[in-house]
């Protein structure tokens, strides 16, 4: 292993910040962290919110956890990257209750269990604990963007055929508000999160057939 | 064996690591406690505004806002809970009356009365929001609080100046499961109190949150609209509500202001 130096920003870096974006999305190919994309997904405000938390203590975490990898007991590594991760993730809800209170009165909850995301702990074992600090804070990066990508998406259908709003901005008038549009209620329902990621999974496995497995 | 793996050296790093971690978490907490206080009253202040229909719920409101209602409108004042009697004016600012940190303290509150809200201490003084129109006493904001399913549920209710209707309520606290419970923060639901009367006509708190639902406040004035799936949240609120109304809360002091005894 190499000692701790910090390495220019080369091919490495560059596919681990690009490659968890599309090609291996944390949620959309490898499946993982859907329990808060089901649960801070029904306005986009939430969810952008929540989404940076996770690129916040993914991309610190990783960091964190590289840059004492080689000094680190193997006896302990998890306790450790959970000892880090826990201190982001508190940092990040104090943080939000000094500047967005109101919201952090509903995502305070699902923020705390940013610490059991099982994206921001898989990053950080499976891949700060072999790769140089850039690296590993361009691969924090890059899977919290593309955890935040499909928060945003999943978030945006939900609020636009839920509410019938973007953003909290009124697109489709609701009947009971005079409008014309009557909003499907499932869609504010944990269960539609589910569906609408399973649909965004089809979709990337159409456009990309080698993410398939063989039967 | 490598050096890594001897138990000295990890529990040596292991002692490092808490420690770091345990700076970063206090350095944050402690720095960012004024702004997140200051938030906490401003949030809080602001749900009195929505209690009394002076704010919509949802409206951004800044600061600045805030502070130019309560000047104009707001005269806040702190009520003796045993006696009933408004306290003087001057002495300690009645705005910056902390009611929970009350609570806590066994110098300024007292063991609560028997009661079935859940509700071990009260503190000894209550605070009064009296919001002005045109000069005269047009609402009277009292603040409630009891224990619901997950936790202490917080909110304040606004009452006519004849002291019995309610005019609105907010829940601004409260760790109730969303989308079940939880709705007792929506506005819409809280939109259903406006109107209703907090007493029936011999003077017993008696306003309901019913299973089920209920009908016009002309018709059915001590009845609320039920949360489906949320029969713990919702008898919680009744016994709160009842508790705060009864003797035992602001009863004596809304009393005493309905004849007119307590006069601003």
């Amino acid at each position: 292993m190499s000692a701790v130096t910090p390495s220019a920003f080369g091919k490495r870096e560059r596919a681990a910040l690009l490659d968890p974006i599309l090609t291996n999305n944390p949620i959309g190919v490898q499946v993982l962290g859907i329990c808060s994309a089901l649960a801070v997904t029904t306005r986009i405000d939430k969810a952008l919110v929540m989404g940076a938390g996770v690129i916040l203590v993914t991309m610190l975490a990783n960091l964190a956890v590289s840059l004492v990898r080689n000094h680190t007991p193997g006896s302990i590594r998890i306790i450790v990257q959970l000892s880090i991760i826990a201190s982001l993730v508190i940092v990040f809800d104090q943080i939000l209750k000094a500047t967005l209170y109101e919201l952090s009165l509903e995502l305070s909850v699902f923020v705390g269990l940013i610490i059991t995301n099982c994206i921001v702990m898989g990053r950080a074992e499976g891949y700060a604990m072999q790769n140089p600090p850039l690296a590993s804070l361009m691969d924090g990066l890059g899977n919290g963007l593309g955890y935040a990508l499909v928060l945003f998406l999943v978030a945006l259908l939900r609020e636009l055929f839920g509410a019938g709003k973007v953003f909290g901005f009124v697109v489709l008038p609701l009947a009971k508000n005079g409008g014309w549009y009557v909003p499907n209620g499932l869609m504010l329902l944990a269960p539609s999160g589910l569906l609408i990621i399973a649909g965004l999974i089809w979709l990337l496995r159409t456009l990309k057939p080698e993410l398939q497995e063989k039967d | 064996m490598s050096r890594l793996d001897s138990p000295r050296y990890t529990f040596v790093f292991a002692a490092v690591m808490c420690v770091v971690c345990a700076a970063l978490v206090s350095v944050a907490a402690v720095s960012l406690a004024p702004r997140q206080k200051a938030n906490a009253r401003l949030y809080m202040e602001k749900n009195v505004l929505v209690a009394a229909g002076l704010v919509k719920p949802g409206q951004d409101v800044s600061l600045a806002d805030v502070e130019r209602v309560f000047q104009a409108d707001i005269t806040v004042r702190l009520v003796d809970f045993a006696t009933g009697r408004l306290l003087p004016a001057d002495g300690a600012n009645a705005r910056d009356y902390d009611q929970r940190a009350a609570r806590a303290d066994p110098a300024a509150s007292r063991e609560a009365p028997a009661n079935d809200a859940g509700i071990k201490r009260i503190a000894s003084k209550g605070i009064v929001y009296f919001v002005k129109k045109g000069g005269q006493v047009d609402q009277v904001v009292i603040s409630v609080e009891g224990l619901g399913m997950w936790g202490t549920i917080y909110g304040f209710l606004a009452l006519d100046k004849d002291a019995v209707t309610v005019r609105g309520i907010t829940y601004y606290d409260h760790r109730e499961t969303p989308g079940l419970g939880g709705e007792i923060g929506n506005p819409a639901w809280q939109a259903m109190w406006k109107g209703r009367k907090g007493y029936d006509d011999r003077g017993n708190a008696r306003i309901t949150v019913i299973k089920g639902q209920a009908g016009a406040p002309e018709t059915d004035p001590l009845s609320v609209d039920g949360l489906s799936g949320a029969t713990i949240t919702s008898n919680a609120v009744t016994r709160l509500m009842r508790f705060w109304l009864s003797e035992s809360g602001y009863g004596r002091f809304l009393t005493r202001f309905r004849e007119k005894k307590e006069v601003l």
